[in-house]
C-alpha cells in the first residue's frame, strides 16, 4: 500500500440533472485531520457535493476514494459506518424519537458501539452540544436552533472520522457562534477531519486550514483561506466584479 | 447558550467506559407495577375456562385474534410506517394453507398453523420487493390490490372448494393437543373441550406476540425502525439499513398474521375466499382497534379491542346500524383524539404502563 496521507479524495466527480450541471469535474483532497471550508453562492452545488460524498446522489462520472478504498458505489449507510458523518442543512430529525434516541440510533448503527457504550457516548455529546437538558424531549418539538444542534450532535454520535457540516452557524448569536467554533476545534483535536459548508465566513475562517469556493458546480478556486478570500474569483462571485 | 465549556469528547479512541456518568432506562415504577398486574391478569385468563361459560370463551377467542392482528398492524404501520390495508391477504393465505395442510396433507392442526405461518412469510417475502417500490398511499393501495389478487388465486383451487369454500370435518379436532385431558379435567363434551384448547392457543399467541413486539420496539432495531419511518434519508446517513429492517418486519408480521388466519379458520371450521380475504373483517376492524385505542402504544390496541367487543356485544342485533356507529366513533376519535383514547389519556395524565421511550439520566453522584 502506498503511504498516502489523504483521507478522502474526489476524482473528476460530475453530476447533471438533465441540462442542469450540479457538479462539474470536481477534484478534491482532504488530508488526515484537515478542516476544509466550502463557500459559494446559493445553488453553487455545495449541498450537492455533500450528497455526492455521502452517497445520497450517485455521480455520473468520477470516483470517490475513502482511505484508499473506492466507495463510489457504496450506499449511504455503509459510508456512514466507514466513517463519514454528516449534518443536513435543513434539519432532518427523527421527530417521534427523543433527542437522546436520535443520538442513540447514530451511536448504535453508525458508530456500532454496544448499548452500554452508546449511553455514555450520547450523554457526552449531548452535554458538549448544549442539548443535555433536552435529552428526553421529542425531537419534533424542538425549535430550529436546537434542531441544528441536534444535527451536529447526531452526526458526532456516529463517531465520524470525517465530519461534513452543512451550514450549522446560521442564526446563532455571537456568543453561541464563538462556542460553536470552540466545539469544532475540540472535535478536531480527536483527529476528525472536517468539511464545513458555511455562509458565516468569520466562523469558518476561525477553524479551517483550507478553503474551496464553488460556483455553478465547479471549483472556482481553492487554497489557503486568506488567499481564496482575496482571490479575484471570489471577488467576482460575491461582488459581481469581473474576474 | 450553545454549550458549556467544551469537554473531552471520546470520539475516536474511547477507553472502556468504566465511568458510567449516564444511565438510560425505559422503566418506571408504574411499568413495574403494570408488569405484575399483567402477570396476574394472564394467570386469571389461563384459569378462566374453569368457570367461564362457553360463549365467553368464544368471544375472548375473537378478542385475542383481533388483538393480535391489531398489535401486528400497529408495529407494521405505527412503528414501521408501512401502512398496509392488505393484511387480510395474509389472514386468508394462512387460513387456506391450514385447510390445504389438513384437508390435502392430513396434518394435525397445530403443525398446520406453523406451516401456515412459514408459507405466508415466504409469500410475503416474494411480494414485498414489489410493494416496496411504492410509497405512502401507493403502498397502501398496492397492498390492497395484492390481497385481492391472492383472493382470486385461492378461489381457483377446486380441491379447496373454489369460490364457494369448504368445511373441516369435526374429526380433525381430535388431534388437538390436550383435548382428552381437558375433557376429563373439566368433565365437558368434546366440542366444549375444543373451544377451551383453541382459547388457550389464541391466548398463548396473543401473549407471545405482544411480548415480542414490546421487546422489539424497545430494542435497538425498534429504534432503527422508528428512525427509518421518521426520515429515511437521515436514518441512512447515520448507518441504518432501512430497507433491510423494513423487509424483515414485513415478513415477520405477515408470518404471524398467517398463523392467526390459520387459527381463526381452524375455529370457524369453514372457509371461503370472500370471508378469509375480507377487508372488513380482517383489516377494517383491526385499523379501528388500533386507531381508536392509540397508535404506537402497546396499551392502545388493548383498549381498542375492548371497545370493539363492547360495541359488537350491544349493537350486533341492530344489523347495519352497528357498522354505522363504528364508523362514526372512528371519525370522532380521529378528529378529536388523533392519538386515540389511550394516547390522549396517556398524554393528559402522563401515564404509560408499557413505556417504550428510552430516557437518559445523569447519575446523581456526578
Amino acid at each position: 500500500m502506498m503511504a498516502n496521507r489523504s483521507m478522502l479524495e474526489l476524482k473528476g466527480i460530475s453530476k447533471a440533472f438533465g441540462a442542469i450541471v450540479v457538479a462539474s469535474d470536481i477534484d478534491l483532497t482532504l488530508s488526515r485531520g484537515e478542516a476544509l471550508g466550502v463557500i459559494g453562492p446559493n445553488g453553487a452545488g455545495k449541498s450537492t457535493l455533500f450528497n455526492l460524498i455521502t452517497g445520497m446522489l450517485r455521480p455520473d462520472r468520477g470516483r470517490i476514494i475513502l482511505e484508499g478504498e473506492d466507495i463510489t458505489q457504496m450506499p449511504p449507510e455503509a459510508r456512514c459506518r466507514a466513517g463519514l458523518g454528516r449534518s443536513f442543512q435543513i434539519p432532518l430529525p427523527f421527530t417521534h424519537l427523543t433527542v437522546f434516541e436520535n443520538l442513540s440510533v447514530a451511536a448504535l448503527f453508525g458508530a456500532q458501539v454496544s448499548e452500554a457504550e452508546a449511553v455514555q457516548l450520547c450523554g457526552e455529546i449531548l452535554s458538549l452540544t448544549g442539548l443535555e437538558t433536552k435529552a428526553n424531549v421529542l425531537a419534533g418539538s424542538l425549535p430550529l436552533l436546537d434542531r441544528k444542534r441536534l444535527e451536529l450532535a447526531r452526526a458526532l454520535a456516529t463517531r465520524p472520522r470525517i465530519l461534513l457540516l452543512d451550514e450549522i452557524a446560521g442564526g446563532l448569536t455571537d456568543a453561541e457562534c464563538h462556542l460553536l467554533v470552540e466545539t469544532i476545534r475540540e472535535i478536531r483535536k480527536g483527529g476528525v477531519a472536517i468539511i464545513w459548508i458555511e455562509h458565516v465566513v468569520h466562523a469558518l475562517l476561525a477553524v479551517v486550514d483550507g478553503l474551496i469556493a464553488l460556483d455553478f458546480g465547479k471549483i472556482a478556486t481553492q487554497g489557503a483561506p486568506a488567499d481564496v478570500m482575496r482571490s479575484k474569483e471570489v471577488q467576482a462571485i460575491y461582488m459581481g466584479v469581473p474576474a | 447558550m450553545m454549550l458549556d465549556r467544551p469537554q473531552h469528547l471520546p470520539l475516536v479512541a474511547d477507553p472502556a467506559p468504566a465511568n458510567t456518568v449516564w444511565r438510560a432506562t425505559s422503566e418506571t415504577r408504574l411499568s413495574r407495577v403494570a408488569r405484575i398486574a399483567g402477570l396476574a391478569a394472564l394467570a386469571g385468563l389461563i384459569l378462566l375456562p374453569a368457570i367461564a361459560p362457553r360463549t365467553l370463551l368464544q368471544d375472548l377467542f375473537f378478542v385475542f385474534t383481533i388483538l393480535t392482528l391489531a398489535q401486528l398492524w400497529n408495529v407494521l404501520a405505527g412503528w414501521g410506517g408501512l401502512v398496509s390495508v392488505g393484511q387480510q391477504a395474509f389472514v386468508g393465505l394462512g387460513a387456506y394453507v391450514l385447510f390445504a395442510a389438513i384437508g390435502l396433507g392430513s396434518l394435525d392442526p397445530v403443525s398446520s398453523i406453523a406451516i401456515a405461518a412459514v408459507a405466508t412469510a415466504i409469500i410475503a417475502a416474494l411480494i414485498g420487493p414489489l410493494l416496496f417500490r411504492l410509497e405512502g398511499p401507493y403502498f397502501a393501495i398496492g397492498s390492497w390490490v395484492a390481497a385481492e389478487s391472492l383472493r382470486l388465486v385461492c378461489a381457483q383451487f377446486k380441491s379447496l372448494g373454489g369460490g364457494t369454500g369448504m368445511s373441516l370435518q369435526s374429526s380433525v379436532y381430535s388431534s388437538l393437543p390436550g383435548l382428552k385431558s381437558v375433557q376429563n379435567l373439566f368433565g365437558v363434551r368434546p366440542a366444549i373441550a375444543r373451544d377451551i384448547v383453541l382459547y388457550w392457543i389464541a391466548l398463548a399467541i396473543v401473549v407471545v406476540v405482544m411480548l415480542a413486539i414490546y421487546r422489539f420496539v424497545k430494542s435497538r432495531h425498534g429504534l432503527a425502525l422508528a428512525a427509518s419511518r421518521d426520515n429515511d434519508r437521515a436514518a441512512g446517513s447515520v448507518g441504518v439499513r432501512t430497507d433491510r429492517i423494513r423487509f424483515a418486519l414485513w415478513v415477520a408480521v405477515a408470518g404471524m398474521t398467517g398463523a392467526i388466519g390459520a387459527l381463526a379458520y381452524l375455529q370457524k371450521a369453514r372457509i371461503s375466499p370472500d370471508a378469509a380475504f375480507s377487508v372488513t373483517d380482517w383489516t377494517a376492524y383491526v385499523l379501528f382497534v388500533v386507531i381508536i385505542g392509540g397508535v404506537r402504544t402497546i396499551e392502545g390496541p388493548v383498549v381498542g379491542v375492548m371497545i370493539l367487543w363492547g360495541l359488537i356485544f350491544y349493537l350486533s342485533q341492530y344489523g347495519s346500524l352497528y357498522l354505522l356507529v363504528l364508523g362514526v366513533i372512528a371519525i370522532l376519535v380521529m378528529l378529536f383524539m388523533p392519538k386515540g383514547i389511550w394516547g390522549a389519556a396517556s398524554h393528559r395524565w402522563n401515564v404509560q404502563l408499557f413505556p417504550t421511550q428510552r430516557r437518559l439520566f445523569r447519575n446523581a453522584y456526578h
